[in-house]
């Protein structure tokens, strides 16, 4: 692979709660990749994007993150009392991004003053990738990204994606469901 | 960094709970009175004493907001991601703490030496020593808040960790606002003891954050 690696996992062990989750991962992950990692609940598909954004330190081995990371996990860490616009902005500040971007992109202008306590499920999660998509970040990690979206979100995260990598951004996504993100490389934990 | 403490500001001003450690240091400095009855000399001497107690009960109040709200959420994860020091969060939200409760408190020191008739230079060294002490009762707060984030039932807990360890401060700060006079040794030993719990509070807050991650 000639292109810049964004992301390099050599040799990892992973070890939650007295458990191995996976041992001796090699992960190579360049601009415009994508890889969805799927397995069994519990087999190490979060552990493994936590220790991906360095949340989590692996029991052996290196990971090389010579770019900046965004993670988008369950939590949508924005502040319940804000409206969402200002809730991202507070993100995109931080990120010297504009918040508008991610807002126009999962769609979000018609709830933008709207504050986040009262957004569903599905609008939480659009929000939570809109943080995302306008942070920036070269490699995007998604958690379940999928989960809550209906239809429309799900052309758009597509679609967002797809501009991402075309622009030399690449993307790790952990998801029991299948995601619409072309040419994709897998890897499956836990089947061993 | 003022980003962070805007916030934590906001936050604490916005939910009306700002108010709430200056009411309940009201409160008792108003009921103290009731209960021990409006005897001028029992309450000059005991009321410094009282008022150090509702200030270290009026800092720990919001411990529960103060550090797991934004674990559940997502916020120190993400502000992790982005390469920002926990023991930054930590600092951040010490002088945002320290802020929305202190300020307000000395304020509030003054209707409550009314309440418990302190005369006019016993309030002048009480507004002193909460100067010099309430940092470090803030950086108490912070780093209990951490220690207990990710717990059940915390306010309980928190108030048995706080209170062993903020017995030096309440020694000295009450001692250095004693009605027998200015006593320079008590402010200066409370003052080392602010200084090395603020010192020591993004450190030990942002492992506590840290060591809660895994």
């Amino acid at each position: 692979m000639a292109a810049a690696t964004l992301l390099g996992f050599d040799a990892v062990t992973c070890l939650r709660g007295g458990r191995i989750l996976f041992e001796d991962l090699h992960l190579k992950v360049g601009a415009g990749d994508a890889l969805i990692v799927s397995g069994p609940n519990g087999a190490g598909k979060s552990s493994l994007l936590r220790l991906a954004a360095g949340l989590l330190r692996p029991l052996r081995g290196t990971i090389d993150r010579p770019a900046p990371v965004a993670l988008a996990d369950e939590a949508p860490a924005l502040d319940d009392r804000l409206t969402l616009r200002a809730a991202l902005e507070f993100w995109a500040r931080i990120d010297g991004a504009d918040a508008g971007a991610g807002i126009d992109a999962m769609g979000l202008s018609p709830i933008a003053h709207v504050p986040v306590r009262l957004l569903s499920t599905g609008q939480r999660k659009r929000a939570t990738l809109a943080r995302v998509i306008a942070g920036g970040a070269a490699l995007w990690l998604f958690d379940e990204p999928a989960n809550g979206l209906d239809g429309d979100g799900l052309d758009r995260l597509a679609a967002a994606i797809a501009r991402h990598r075309s622009a030399g951004g690449a993307l790790i996504a952990a998801s029991h469901q299948t995601l619409p993100v072309e040419a994709a490389d897998s890897l499956t934990l836990g089947s061993a | 960094m003022k980003r962070l403490i805007w916030r934590e500001l906001r936050l604490a001003g916005g939910s009306g709970q700002a108010l709430l450690p200056l009411v309940f240091f009201l409160l008792i400095a108003a009921l103290f009175p009731f209960a021990i009855g409006p005897d001028r000399p029992l309450l000059e001497r005991t009321g410094g004493g009282i008022l150090w107690v509702a200030a270290l009960l009026a800092a720990l109040l919001p411990v529960e907001r103060l550090v797991e709200p934004d674990r559940a959420s997502g916020m120190l994860d993400q502000l992790a991601v982005r390469g920002i020091s926990e023991e930054a969060i930590a600092l951040a939200k010490l002088i945002a703490h320290w802020l929305s409760f202190a300020p307000p408190l000395m304020i509030a020191a003054i209707p409550a030496a009314a309440l418990l008739k302190l005369p006019g230079e016993y309030l002048q060294r009480l507004e002193v020593g909460l100067l010099v002490g309430t940092p470090g009762l803030a950086a108490l707060t912070i780093i209990i808040a951490a220690l207990t984030a990710g717990l059940r039932s915390t306010g309980a807990l928190a108030g048995l960790l706080m209170v062993p360890l903020a017995v030096p401060i309440l020694i000295f700060g009450a001692a250095a606002t004693a009605s027998s006079g200015p006593d320079p040794m008590a402010l200066k030993l409370l003052a080392a003891i602010s200084l090395f719990l603020v010192a020591l509070a993004p450190f030990a807050a942002g492992a506590a954050i840290r060591v809660a991650r895994t």
